[in-house]
């Protein structure tokens, strides 16, 4: 298998918070260009899980990784990796729309700056180009210098979209995107990652799991820190194999 | 603690759309029986009482399939529940169908009322006989969410087909020896027919019976007729 096709491979992982076991030994990958939805109930380790793929999980005190991650063959977890350079490949959009309280221009110029790009005309193209692949190009390019945190919550998530692939991250990561938005703006976003995939692999948390359906190609099931089923989503929500995985789509357990 | 039953509305309204596709299985199912014995008998009032029959069974097949869609918008059901309204849907279209040919047995008998038959009828009873036991197994299957009892279907389907056959050589040879016994053979073969084709109905519902329980996609042709498949060399 080639490293192309594996953007992300996740071997024997183990995560502890202490004395608490969140996830325990999983292992999968995940494919370029696809997108990949995480279920279960909340505190399963799905959110953890995603956290391990752009090291967040370093911030919290007591937090140890063991097994590996590999994000295009290099192990994330080694020794001498440069954090900062893997967070701007691996871009991530929170549960709440989180816009510097800056301009709209400044919240998607503000990485490519830090990583370097330098010049009014290379920062105007890569607004431009972000703000684009984000949908919200037509709706703000009238008032880029006014504050982004002045949009409605699905512009400002289309915002923070746009900042996290500013930067072109190989990989999005998105934790619960949508679930402070209302319909339209969710179905913006949703239709947003159908087009995202083809430039990103995508990798979102989501309790929803109608909009997991509707999103991803392939879901993960998790429960209780352990990867119990993944394939692909039809499978997923139609006949999964594993009787835990049809228990909670069906919601017969909480 | 307080234990919440999550599903408490969901599941009862999916149990009230199953008792409606039971109704309707019974309809359908006693519609061809009391039609076959219509015909042996050669009685018209109960015949007619099926053709009336038919808008209870249509309206009850409207109401399975709105009440299906409801809950599909209602619950955006996925995993096994989706797989049970799916298949209620398609398997309400096959009974509906199975009452359909009761119908048209009883028409044929409408035709016979006050006529001496060719000839005393066997198979043909026979055949109701069975499909009968079909549906029975079939939605007994679908009540336990037993895919084994569901495959016991495809076995008495082939009997169906072999039965067809025997009633269509026997009114042939019938009708060789007598020309003027073709109007009649030609009646009862077409209700051979319409028995064989209800079996296949049946069939179907065992197949998505089967689906509904497992998931995955069952086909009777690959569990009857063994030995029409044996000795067959490619």
């Amino acid at each position: 298998m080639t490293p192309e096709e594996k953007l992300v491979r996740t071997e024997n992982l183990n995560l502890h918070y202490g004395e608490n076991h969140v996830l325990k030994s999983v292992n999968f990958d995940i494919s370029r260009g696809s997108v990949t939805a995480f279920i279960g109930p909340s505190g399963c380790g799905k959110s953890s899980y995603l956290r391990c793929l752009n090291r967040m999980n370093d911030f919290i005190p007591g937090a140890r990784v063991d097994g590996r991650i590999l994000i295009d063959g290099t192990d994330i977890y080694a020794l001498g990796v440069d954090v900062i350079a893997l967070r701007r490949r691996v871009g991530m959009v929170f549960q709440k729309p989180n816009p510097f309280p800056m301009s709209i221009y400044e919240n998607v110029a503000y990485g490519p700056r830090l990583f370097g790009v330098k010049g009014r005309e290379s920062l105007d193209e890569i607004v431009r180009s972000s703000l684009e692949g984000a949908a919200l190009w037509g709706e703000v390019k009238d008032k880029l210098n006014t504050s982004g945190t002045g949009l409605s919550g699905g512009q400002q998530q289309r915002l923070c979209i746009a900042r996290a692939i500013a930067t072109q991250p190989e990989l999005l990561l998105m934790d619960e995107p949508t679930s402070a938005l209302d319909p339209f703006s969710t179905a913006r976003i949703e239709e947003l990652i159908r087009e995202l995939k083809s430039r990103y692999t995508v990798a979102i948390v989501t309790h929803n799991m109608q909009q997991a359906a509707r999103v991803s190609d392939r879901t993960a099931f998790f429960l209780l820190g352990e990867l119990v089923e993944y394939g692909p989503t039809a499978h997923i929500f139609t006949a999964p194999d594993d009787k835990r995985t049809e228990d909670y789509i069906t919601g017969r357990f909480g | 603690m307080i234990a919440i039953n999550t599903r408490k509305q969901q599941d009862s309204d999916l149990t009230e759309i199953k008792r409606m596709l039971f109704r309707l299985g019974k309809i359908g199912g006693n519609a061809v029986i009391r039609a076959v014995w219509a015909l042996e008998k050669g009685d018209g009032a109960a015949a007619r009482s099926i053709i009336e029959g038919d808008d209870a069974l249509d309206e009850l097949t409207r109401r399975i399939d709105a009440d299906c869609m409801s809950f599909g918008a209602r619950y955006q059901p996925l995993g096994r529940d989706l797989r049970a309204v799916t298949s209620i849907m398609h398997m309400a279209v096959d009974l509906e169908r199975v009452g359909d040919y009761g119908v048209n047995i009883a028409r044929a008998a409408l035709k016979m009322e006050g006529r001496v038959l060719i000839k005393p009828l066997i198979d043909i009873p026979r055949m109701a006989a069975i499909l009968s036991e079909m549906l029975d197994k079939a939605l007994t299957a679908f009540d336990a969410g037993d895919a084994e009892t569901a495959k016991t279907v495809f076995v008495m389907d082939a009997q169906v087909d072999e039965l067809e056959k025997q009633v269509v050589r026997e009114l042939f040879t019938m009708v060789m020896e007598r020309v003027d016994r073709l109007e009649q053979a030609f009646l009862l073969m077409n209700v051979a027919r319409t028995l064989e084709r209800a079996g296949d109905h049946a069939t179907n519902i065992a197949e998505r019976v089967i689906y509904m329980c497992t998931g995955k996609t069952a086909k009777a042709s690959e569990y009857k007729r063994p030995r029409e498949t044996e000795g067959v060399e490619p």
